[in-house]
C-alpha cells in the first residue's frame, strides 16, 4: 500500500511537471497564453493561428538566427485566475518569451509575474492602463486605447461635426478602458454624452439598449463592444431605425461582424489599427496566406499573433544572438520597417512603455465589405 | 458512516493520504503547488456546502457568492494593511450573517425554491462585485493581495502558502468531524431525513436550518479569504453561478453527506481537469458525461460507491459467518 | 411615447419567447417532477440541428422540419429514456443536478463539434418595420409575438379541451388515481417530454435570428425560463405564460429607463420578492407538502 502511494505520488509529480520542454540551444521556445475556450475563444484562437502561421513561415526559412521556433499554446479559458496558474507553469519551463494573453484582465495578472522573472511578454490586450504600470517587459501588438480614442474623437468632432453622442460599451476591462478614454476625449472637445449605456459581455438581447439610444436621438453613436455583441446591437439599431452614424473600433466593423450582422452593418464606421481590408499589399498578402491555411479570414487578433512573433524575430536579429534577457531592452525604441522585415506588415515604432506607433485607418462598411476611407499616419516618424 | 471511519483500514488510508499531502509537494514545481493549494481551498468551500446540502438537506446555489464575499473582504482589508487573520474573522462573520438572513426564506419554501433564491443571490452578488467600483474595484477587481506572514514565516513562496492552506483545511476538517458527531450533527441529519418528524420530536427545525446554512456559508467565506492571497487578484468573473455549480458538483460527485465526500469531489473537479488537459477541448464533455453517469449509477457519489462495496463485503462476510455458525450449531 | 410603446412591444416579444421556454419547463415539472436545468441549452441546440441540415444543402423549410424532428426525438424521447427514467427513483435533487451536468455537456458538444463562434441564422420573419400611429415596430417582433402566443394557445387548447389533454392533466395532478381510472400515465409523461422537445425547437427557431446561433445562448434563456416559471406560478401553465411576458417587459423597461449596470438584478429581485411573499407564484395554486 505504501509503495503504491509513493510511486503514485511521484507519478503525480511527473505528470504535473510534464510538458516542460527541455530547452536545448538551437530552439526558441515560445509559450502562448491564449483564450482557447470560454468567452474569449474567438480572440485566443485567432491569435494562436496567427502565431502558428508566423512560426511556420520563419522556420521554413531557417528559423531565427538558425534556431527553430517551438510554440506551446496554453488555454487560459478566458479567466485571469487560470491565466495566472498557466503563467506560473510557463515560467517553470523558462521560455524565450511569452505571448498573449489577449484579454486585458488576464494580461494584468500575468504581466507582473513575467516582469519579475525578466521575461518579455508580447500580448494582445488593448486596455489603456496595461502600459501605464511601469512594466519594462510588456509590449503591445495593437494600439492602446490611449492612442486610438483621440483619433476617433477627432474624427467625430471634426469630420462628423457631432455635438451630442451616445456611448454603448461592454462592462469589462476592455470596454471600460475604452469608455473612460472616449469620455475624456469627448469632454475635452465639448461633445455632450446623452446616453452612457453599459452592457454585459456575452449579452444577447440589445433591444432595450437600441431603443434607449433612439429615444435620446444623439448626433453620433459610439459603440465599443466585442464582435458578436457588436453584430447584435447593429441589428437592433437597424430594427429601431436609428439614423445617426455609428462609430466604433476594429470590433465594430471587422469581417466577423459584417458576416453576422448582414445588411445592418452597412454604414458603420470604425477606426481600425489592424485589418486585412487595408489598402496595404502586405496585409492583403497576409490575408491570402491565412485563408489558404485556415479557411477563414483573420480578424485583428489573427494579425496580432503573427506580428508578435515577427517582433521577436526583428529584435533578436538586431541583437545578433539568442538573448532572452535583453530582448525587452532591444524592443524599446525599436523601429521595424516593412521593407527590411516584411513579416511586420507595416512600419512600427515601439516606445519605452511598450506602446506602438503605426499607421491606422478609418473604415466604413459599404455593401457588406469593409472599405478604407482614410489613412491616418503615424504620430511620429 | 461512523463504522467506515472507525475501521483500521480507513485510518491507515487516511494517514497515508496525509503523508502524501505533506511530503509529495516538496517534489512539485510552483504550478503543481498552486493547483494543490486551489484544491485545498475549494475543499473547504465544498465542506461548507456538504454541511448545508449533504447533512441538512438544503439546496444552495450561492456558495460561490459566499466565496466571493470572503475573497473580497480579505482583499479589501489586506490591501489596506490589515492582517489576514482579521480578514478571515471578518469573512466568516459576514458570511455567517448573510447566510442567516438568506436562510430565512428557506423556512417558508422547500428544496427547489431555495435553489432559486440562492441562484438569485448569486447573480446579485456578482453584480455588486462588478458595479460597486468604489468598494470592489469594479471590473478590474483588486490587485496585489499580499500573502500573510504567519509566526514570522512569509508565505510568499508557494510551498509555504500551501502548508498554510493545508493546515486550515485540517482544522476545518476536525471541526466538521466534531460537529457532525455532536448532538447538533444528529439534529442536522434528522432535518434532512424527515423534517416534519423532527419537528414533532421537539427539534427546532427553524434554528437548525438557519444554523446549517449559515455555517456552510461561513466556510465558503473562509475559503474565499484563503483564495485571495493565493491568486493575488480578486475579480468578479470568478465568483459567478458557475463556481456555485462547480462546488455543488464537487459535493455530489464526492458523495453528499459523507465526511470525505468534499475532499474527493474537489480532487475530481480541480485535479482531474489538469490531468485530462491533454484532451483539450474534449475534457469538459467527458467530465460532464462522467458526472451524469455517476449520478445515474450512484447518486450518493463516489464515496457512496465505496460505502456500498464495503457494506456489501461486510454483509457477505457476516452472513457467511452466520451460515458457518449455524452449521456448527446444527451438529449435535 | 412612441419609443415607450416600442420598448413595451419589444419586451412582450422577448417575454413571449421566455413564456414558450417556461411553459415547457413547467410541463416537465408538473408531470414528472423533473427540474430541467438544461432547458436553456435545449433551446440553444435545435438551431444547430437546422444549421447543420442547411450546411448539408437542404433548403430552410426542410431544415426546420429536421430540427423539430431531431429535437423531439433527442431532447424529448432520448432525454426521458436515458437520463430521467433511471434517475427519477433517486429523487428530485440528483436529477436536477444531472441536468446541470447535461447543460455543460450540450454546450461543450456544440462548441467543439460545430463552432465556438456565433453563426448567423435566417429569420422566418421579413426585415423591416411596421409604422402604425407614429410608432415604429419591427416586423420580427410582431412575428415572434404572434407565433409564440399561437403555440401556447394551441397547447392550452390541447390540455383543456381535448381528451388527451385532460388525461395529461389527470396524470400530472394525481397519478395514482389516474392510473386507477385507466389513464396510461407513463405515456402521458412521455407526451409531455415530446411536447417540450417541440416547444424548445420553436423557441430556437424564433430566437436564433436575434441572438445569433451560439453555444452560450442557453445561459440567459434558461435562467429567464426558471424565473418566469416561478414568478408566474410553478404549477400552472397559465402562470408560465404570465411570468414570461411580465419578465420580458420588466427587463426591457428597466434596461431602458433604470441603470443598465444593474439590469440583471431586476428579475432577481422580482424572483426573491415573489418567493418571499407569494411562493406559489402570481397565478399559482399553493402546494401542499406531503407528510
Amino acid at each position: 500500500m505504501r509503495k503504491a502511494f509513493t510511486s503514485s505520488s511521484f507519478a503525480l509529480a511527473a505528470l504535473l511537471t510534464a510538458g516542460a520542454p527541455a530547452r536545448a540551444d538551437g530552439t526558441i521556445n515560445l509559450i502562448d497564453l491564449a483564450e482557447l475556450s470560454g468567452s474569449g475563444a474567438t480572440v485566443g484562437t485567432n491569435f494562436k493561428n496567427g502565431v502558428d502561421l508566423a512560426a511556420e513561415e520563419i522556420n521554413a526559412k531557417g528559423g531565427i538566427l538558425g534556431a527553430k521556433i517551438v510554440v506551446t499554446h496554453v488555454d487560459t479559458q478566458s479567466s485571469a485566475g487560470v491565466a495566472k496558474g498557466q503563467a506560473e507553469k510557463a515560467l517553470d519551463s523558462a521560455p524565450y518569451a511569452l505571448l498573449g494573453p489577449g484579454y486585458s484582465g488576464s494580461v494584468k495578472v500575468v504581466a507582473p509575474l513575467a516582469a519579475e522573472a525578466g521575461l518579455t511578454e508580447i500580448m494582445g490586450g488593448e486596455a489603456a492602463d496595461l502600459t501605464r504600470a511601469g512594466n519594462a517587459f510588456l509590449f503591445r501588438t495593437s494600439f492602446g486605447q490611449q492612442s486610438s480614442m483621440p483619433k476617433i474623437a477627432k474624427y467625430i468632432a471634426e469630420t462628423l461635426k457631432a455635438k451630442t453622442a451616445a456611448v454603448v460599451y461592454v462592462n469589462n476591462d476592455f470596454g471600460k478602458g475604452g469608455h473612460d478614454a472616449i469620455l475624456k476625449e469627448f469632454a475635452a472637445r465639448g461633445i455632450k454624452v446623452l446616453v452612457d449605456d453599459s452592457t454585459e459581455a456575452g449579452q444577447a438581447d440589445f433591444a432595450a439598449d437600441a431603443l434607449k439610444v433612439k429615444t435620446a436621438n444623439p448626433d453620433v453613436v459610439f459603440i465599443y463592444l466585442n464582435e458578436e455583441e457588436s453584430a447584435r446591437i447593429l441589428k437592433e439599431l437597424r430594427k429601431a431605425d436609428v439614423k445617426a452614424p455609428l462609430v466604433g473600433e476594429t470590433t465594430l466593423i471587422g469581417q466577423k461582424v459584417i458576416e453576422l450582422a448582414g445588411d445592418a452593418a452597412n454604414g458603420a464606421l470604425g477606426h481600425v489599427g489592424l485589418t486585412t481590408d487595408a489598402p496595404v499589399p502586405a496585409l492583403k498578402a497576409y490575408r491570402d496566406k491565412f485563408v489558404a491555411k485556415y479557411n477563414y479570414v483573420p480578424d485583428h487578433n489573427g494579425i496580432k499573433g503573427y506580428l508578435a512573433v515577427y517582433m521577436i524575430k526583428a529584435a533578436t536579429e538586431k541583437m545578433g544572438k539568442l538573448d532572452p534577457k535583453n530582448l525587452a531592452a532591444t524592443l524599446h525604441g525599436l523601429t521595424i520597417t516593412a521593407d527590411k522585415e516584411p513579416g511586420i506588415l507595416m512600419d512600427v515604432t515601439i516606445d519605452g512603455n511598450g506602446d506602438l506607433d503605426r499607421e491606422s485607418f478609418l473604415g466604413e462598411v459599404v455593401n457588406g465589405k469593409q472599405v478604407i476611407k482614410e489613412v491616418l499616419p503615424k504620430l511620429k516618424n | 458512516m461512523s463504522h467506515f471511519l472507525g475501521s483500521r483500514a480507513s485510518w491507515l488510508a487516511g494517514l497515508l493520504l496525509l503523508a502524501f499531502l505533506l511530503l509529495a509537494p516538496l517534489e512539485f514545481h510552483r504550478y503543481g503547488l498552486y493547483i494543490l493549494s486551489q484544491w485545498a481551498v475549494m475543499t473547504i468551500a465544498a465542506i461548507g456546502l456538504n454541511l448545508t446540502l449533504g447533512y441538512a438537506g438544503q439546496v444552495s446555489l450561492a456558495q460561490g457568492a459566499f466565496v466571493g464575499v470572503g475573497a473580497y473582504s480579505a482583499a479589501i482589508l489586506t490591501t489596506q494593511g490589515w492582517p489576514l487573520g482579521l480578514a478571515i474573522l471578518v469573512a466568516i462573520a459576514l458570511c455567517f450573517a448573510i447566510g442567516w438572513i438568506l436562510g430565512y426564506p428557506a423556512l417558508r419554501v422547500q428544496h427547489h425554491y431555495l435553489a432559486f433564491v440562492t441562484l438569485a443571490f448569486s447573480t446579485l452578488a456578482f453584480l455588486v462585485f462588478r458595479n460597486e467600483a468604489w468598494l470592489t474595484g469594479g471590473t478590474d477587481g483588486i490587485d496585489g493581495v499580499p500573502r500573510p506572514v504567519i509566526l514570522g514565516i512569509s508565505t510568499k513562496p508557494h510551498l509555504a502558502y500551501y502548508y498554510f492552506c493545508l493546515l486550515v483545511l485540517a482544522l476545518v476538517g476536525l471541526a466538521m468531524l466534531w460537529l457532525v458527531r455532536s448532538p447538533w450533527g444528529r439534529a442536522f441529519v434528522a432535518l434532512r431525513e424527515n423534517p416534519l418528524r423532527a419537528l414533532s420530536l421537539g427539534v427546532d427545525t427553524r434554528r437548525y436550518t438557519l444554523m446549517a446554512f449559515a455555517i456552510g456559508a461561513s466556510l465558503g467565506g473562509l475559503a474565499g479569504a484563503l483564495y485571495a492571497p493565493l491568486v493575488g487578484l480578486v475579480e468578479p468573473p470568478v465568483f459567478t453561478l458557475a463556481l456555485s455549480l462547480s462546488l455543488l458538483m464537487m459535493v455530489i460527485v464526492g458523495g453528499s453527506g459523507y465526511f470525505l465526500g468534499p475532499f474527493l469531489g474537489a480532487m475530481v473537479a480541480v485535479l482531474l481537469p489538469e490531468w485530462l488537459r491533454f484532451l483539450e477541448s474534449y475534457y469538459l464533455i467527458l467530465y460532464s458525461l462522467l458526472v451524469m453517469g455517476l449520478l445515474i449509477y450512484s447518486p450518493t457519489g463516489l464515496i457512496g460507491i465505496l460505502d456500498r462495496f464495503l457494506t456489501h463485503r461486510r454483509t457477505r462476510a457476516a452472513s457467511a459467518a452466520r451460515a458457518s455458525l449455524g452449521a456448527s450449531i446444527e451438529r449435535p | 411615447m412612441a419609443n415607450f410603446i416600442a420598448i413595451v412591444i419589444a419586451g412582450l416579444a422577448t417575454g413571449a419567447l421566455y413564456a414558450l421556454v417556461a411553459v415547457g419547463f413547467t410541463l416537465l415539472w408538473q408531470t414528472s417532477q423533473t427540474i430541467n436545468f438544461a432547458q436553456g441549452e435545449f433551446v440553444m441546440l435545435p438551431a444547430f440541428f437546422m444549421l447543420a441540415a442547411m450546411n448539408a444543402g437542404l433548403p430552410f423549410w426542410a431544415a426546420i422540419v429536421i430540427g423539430f424532428v431531431l429535437s423531439t426525438a433527442i431532447l424529448g424521447f432520448a432525454f426521458k429514456l436515458l437520463l430521467v427514467d433511471p434517475m427519477l427513483p433517486h429523487g428530485v435533487l440528483p436529477l436536477a443536478i444531472a441536468t446541470m451536468a447535461l447543460s455543460t455537456f450540450l454546450k461543450e458538444l456544440v462548441k467543439t463539434f460545430y463552432s465556438a463562434e456565433a453563426s448567423p441564422f435566417p429569420s422566418i420573419a421579413p426585415e423591416g418595420d411596421l409604422h402604425i400611429f407614429g410608432v415604429s415596430i419591427a416586423l420580427q417582433n410582431i412575428v415572434v409575438l404572434v407565433v409564440a402566443i399561437a403555440a401556447v394557445a394551441a397547447l392550452q387548447f390541447l390540455l383543456s379541451r381535448t381528451r388527451l389533454g385532460r388525461q395529461m392533466q389527470a396524470a400530472a395532478q394525481n397519478p395514482t388515481v389516474a392510473r386507477i381510472l385507466g389513464v396510461p400515465v407513463e405515456r402521458m409523461i412521455l407526451y409531455s417530454f415530446l411536447i417540450n422537445g417541440a416547444l424548445v425547437a420553436l423557441a430556437s427557431l424564433l430566437i436564433s435570428p436575434i441572438y445569433l446561433a451560439k453555444f452560450t445562448n442557453g445561459e440567459t434563456l434558461g435562467l429567464a425560463a426558471f424565473i418566469a416559471a416561478i414568478v408566474g406560478g410553478f404549477n400552472q401553465i397559465r402562470g408560465a405564460i404570465a411570468g414570461g411576458l411580465l419578465l420580458g417587459v420588466v427587463d426591457n423597461l428597466s434596461a431602458a429607463y433604470v441603470s443598465t449596470q444593474y439590469r440583471g438584478a431586476i428579475p432577481m429581485v422580482l424572483l426573491i420578492v415573489v418567493i418571499l411573499f407569494r411562493p406559489s407564484g402570481l397565478l399559482g395554486r399553493p402546494e401542499e407538502r406531503s407528510v
